[in-house]
């Protein structure tokens, strides 16, 4: 089958403002949407600028958006997808070239987080194991499963207006901390995310959720974050 | 010369870090505002509470004000100088007054915030909508509170 991919093209050395180009690609039903992106760079047209390492979901490189929604481009079959795709850079943060963003300011707010482990003892090398129990563990896995695609906080209204917003994968990091019971850092992230820029500036849009590839439930846990840093206020 | 990448923030051969580079060029993100403060936390409590208040609040005064018998059509200083002669009614149009005052002046802070990214017309929109909301507040307070029934004779 054939289909057709309108790509949001932007080169910083010759345009001003970033335009929609054409191609026409020769497609399997069960091709991802990167195999395509890969046929038009490899045999059409050079010059387009993709980003993507593993191309199986588990990197995050490749977040891009997909007829306005933001998707992983190597998750997504063509046969869940019309002949006309639309594809566009994620929102929210500056574009260098084609489909390629810089991902500095989501990086700022993941770093602002802390999203290390944090233990009281911190002079000295653990001498045992960090014991933890089944339930323990399950407390935080969902928020374990965060690639750091960005294809959240790109979705989210609010960083789109404001880039000091920390983001829901800041959160959703520190939330994987908050909850684990080895770690002891919970009131320096509460502490950061209660800040003006912090986890209140989250209004429940829900892109999120709908944007993430790895299915976390993104607003349940800024949720949750938010209710930790109340009880902690209270 | 084979240049080598700064990585992990670490300064190699005097190169700047990413962070310096970046910085540069999209400075909000790596200035913004994470001083501690609990002041977001309050309002947005303030915010549920008042929300599942107000739903209560705003039901009854639309019931009494406006459905029952004939409606706002009825409302007149009579019907207002019985009212207010009850202290139950004066503080629940009070609470109303407060509650909705807060509720929706805090829920504009919060646009304005996202949207006006200015920082002079920000403190001139907010300098102004604070000073609606304490006139309106100080107006609405004296009605209720000095309010005499006697003056329509």
């Amino acid at each position: 089958m054939e289909v057709t991919l309108k790509v949001l093209r932007f080169n910083p050395e010759t345009d001003t403002e970033s335009h929609f180009e054409e191609y026409k690609v020769e497609a399997d039903p069960m091709d991802r949407l990167l195999d395509l992106l890969h046929e038009i760079k490899w045999y059409q047209d050079h010059s387009l600028a993709v980003r993507r390492s593993c191309g199986h979901g588990i990197c995050g490189s490749d977040a891009v958006v997909v007829n306005g929604v933001n998707r992983l481009a190597c998750k997504i079959l063509v046969k869940d997808l019309p002949s006309e795709i639309t594809v566009e850079p994620i929102r929210g943060m500056p574009v260098i070239r084609d489909l390629v963003v810089d991902m500095e300011p989501f990086f700022a707010g993941y770093r602002a987080v802390k999203p290390w482990l944090i233990t009281d003892d911190r002079e000295h090398e653990p001498d045992r194991e960090r014991i933890q129990s089944p339930e323990e563990r399950a407390r935080f896995d969902d928020t374990t499963k965060c690639i750091l695609c960005a294809a959240c906080t790109s979705s989210c209204p609010i960083f789109w207006s404001d880039e000091e917003y920390v983001g829901p994968a800041a959160i959703v990091n520190a939330h994987r901390f908050i909850f684990d019971s080895r770690d002891s850092g919970a009131d320096e992230r509460l502490q950061i995310l209660s800040s003006k820029n912090g986890a209140f500036k989250c209004r429940t849009a829900f892109n999120c959720t709908d944007a993430c590839p790895r299915g976390i439930k993104v607003t349940m846990a800024i949720q949750e974050v938010k209710q930790a840093a109340l009880y902690r206020s209270v | 010369m084979l240049v080598e990448p700064a990585c992990g923030g670490v300064n190699i051969r005097g190169m700047a870090t990413i962070e310096e580079v970046y910085r540069k060029k999209k400075p909000k993100a790596f200035e913004a505002d994470r001083s501690p403060s609990k002041v977001e936390v309050w309002w947005w409590f303030f915010m549920r509470l008042s929300g599942i208040v107000l739903l209560f609040l705003v039901l009854i005064h639309l019931y009494v004000m406006h459905l029952v018998d004939s409606g706002v059509e009825r409302v007149n200083f009579e019907f207002v100088a019985e009212r207010w002669d009850n202290v139950g009614w004066k503080t629940f149009d009070w609470v109303l007054l407060v509650l909705a005052l807060l509720h929706g002046v805090n829920g504009l802070r919060i646009i304005i915030d996202d949207y006006v990214h200015r920082p002079g017309v920000r403190t001139a929109i907010k300098a102004t909508l604070y000073s609606a909301t304490a006139i309106a507040m100080i107006m609405g307070t004296a009605v209720i509170v000095t309010f005499d029934p006697t003056v329509g004779g």
